[in-house]
């Protein structure tokens, strides 16, 4: 097949072009340092420390802070989430007392 | 993440920082919605980014820089990671992508492995599922996105059904899985893990990259290769890819059988505080429109004003885009930017001879499947798939 025809049935069975020049494939080491979490943290309230020992092991006090003003039973499915689907390992007294803290302070007013 | 490693990072992260926020004068942004005060932050081969939230990092671009072209840059694109262990340096020269499972022939390849394989070249947006998810009402959990988690790039690599071809599928090959060198913290918690059927894995267009925008790709963007799946939200574009798995099997791991998926309704939609409804993984990406150089709410001089914006689909390819000055009741054509292919950012633009008013301009899309956007928002429980027609209230002066 000449070179031409191969490149139009390349262009045509996808938007993937073929490239006829060689590419290089990165080399070496590529290092970041990620920043520290500069915030939201969490606001004060009965409970504040508590969600702290555990919602923070695995994600920022932003993924709370920074959402909408969510209902109890809102709350209440993100924190049973955490445990069932994600593993944390929250007993439940610890879970009641953050699933207040979060309705009181990031709760629908 | 071992401490001590934290600690440097912490260390010679907290200097960087402090140049950033000298270097930058605007260091917050308010997103157009409750509880939308974010602030504006540079993370490592990235210019200061909305963060959306700092552990795991969630970049989102401001939306202001889409109109800087069709392309976004690799230090503008946005981030999104979902489990905190990152790796925060990764070896491209040793770096393998181990292809195991339902196959003839277990494969480790290097990337050298991969560019000596025919390479290819595609244009495509990559958008989270929940972009736009803070504009949905009412209010939904999750990653409160303003409509800056997408971007357009340049990506290189090899057809994954060119390394699926090498390996040779077993005849019971179901689906084939992806995941790459992040780590849950936890481990109980379900490591990240995608899965395409055969007969998408296969196609022209899913692509193993690994140069975006014609440069290694950012390390929060997958350096040193990620999967691309052009067309598909970009949860199925697995960073750092490490493990591609042919399965014999549906895959039923928690991020493809809880997570991500969609009511299997119209749209994706269904009413505020339904439950109980069908539902499907979520795949194709839906047509969007925006304009790029106007803000809602903003004032300009009257006179030839040109709008321009952007908008893409799921790979169909965009028609045309039509817009409205009064909010909706009439449309007029804009024109067509260049065809960077049918997985791409369209550029478009209307000129428009500006008379004193108060105008609500609105931009619609339609791609060439023949969908297009409604001025309805679609809503759901996870804030998926928004699309709605944008609008901006503009005063001419």
């Amino acid at each position: 097949m000449k070179a031409w025809l191969l490149f139009l049935l390349l262009a045509l069975a996808g938007a993937g072009a073929a490239l006829s020049a060689n590419v290089a494939a990165p080399q070496g080491t590529t290092t970041v340092a990620l920043p520290p979490d500069v915030g939201p943290t969490f606001k004060p309230g009965p409970g504040a420390g508590v969600a702290r020992q555990y919602c923070t092991n695995c994600h920022s006090p932003a993924y709370v802070a920074n959402q909408p003003p969510l209902a109890a039973a809102q709350w209440t499915a993100e924190v049973t989430k955490m445990q069932r689907a994600y593993g944390a390992p929250i007993p439940s007294d610890a879970a009641s007392t953050i699933v207040r803290y979060l309705t009181a302070v990031y709760g629908k007013p | 993440m071992d401490r001590s490693r934290f600690l440097l990072s912490v260390g010679s992260a907290l200097g960087w920082l402090s140049l950033a926020q000298g270097a930058s004068a605007q260091t917050a942004v308010t997103l157009p919605f409750v509880n939308g005060e974010r602030r504006l932050v540079a993370y490592p081969q990235k210019r200061p980014l909305i963060l959306q939230t700092p552990r795991p990092p969630q970049l989102e671009t401001p939306f202001s820089l889409f109109d800087e072209g069709a392309f976004t840059a690799n230090d503008a694109f946005f981030v999104r990671w979902h489990l905190a262990g990152i790796p925060e340096s990764v070896d491209a020269s040793t770096h393998r992508i181990a292809v195991t499972g339902a196959v003839r022939r277990e494969l480790s390849l290097s990337l050298e492995d991969l560019a000596a394989m025919p390479v290819v070249e595609i244009v495509a947006v990559n958008e989270c599922s929940g972009n736009s998810r803070g504009f949905f009402n009412p209010r939904v959990p999750g990653g409160q996105w303003a409509n800056g988690a997408m971007g357009n790039a340049r990506w290189t690599g090899v057809r994954l059904r060119d390394i699926l071809a090498r390996a040779g599928l077993q005849p019971n090959a179901v689906q084939v899985q992806f995941r790459g060198l992040d780590e849950p913290v936890l481990p109980q918690t379900p490591a990240f893990k995608k899965s395409l059927d055969v007969d998408v894995a296969r196609g022209d267009d899913v692509i193993v990259a690994f140069l975006m925008n014609g440069e290694p790709m950012p390390l929060l963007n997958g350096f040193p290769v990620r999967l691309v799946v052009a067309g598909w939200y970009a949860t199925y574009w697995v960073k750092m890819l490490s493990q591609i798995t042919v399965l014999d099997h549906a895959d039923d791991n928690f991020w493809m059988k809880t997570a991500y998926r969609i009511p299997d309704t119209p749209n994706a939609s269904v009413a505020p505080g339904s439950t109980g409804f069908p539902t499907v993984p979520i795949d194709k990406m839906n047509v969007r429109s925006f304009v790029t150089n106007l803000i809602d709410g903003a004032t300009l001089k009257a006179g030839p004003t040109a709008l321009r914006g952007i908008a893409f689909d799921g790979g169909s390819g965009v028609r045309r885009v039509d817009v409205s000055l009064d909010g909706g009741a009439t449309w007029s054509n804009a024109v067509l930017g260049e065809d960077y292919g049918r997985y791409s950012f369209r550029l478009w633009n209307f000129t428009w001879d500006a008379k004193p008013g108060t105008y609500t301009i609105a931009v619609r899309a339609t791609s060439r499947d023949g969908a297009t956007q409604s001025a309805t928002p679609t809503w759901n429980p996870s804030g998926y798939m928004r699309n709605v027609i944008e609008t901006y209230k503009l005063s001419v002066a």
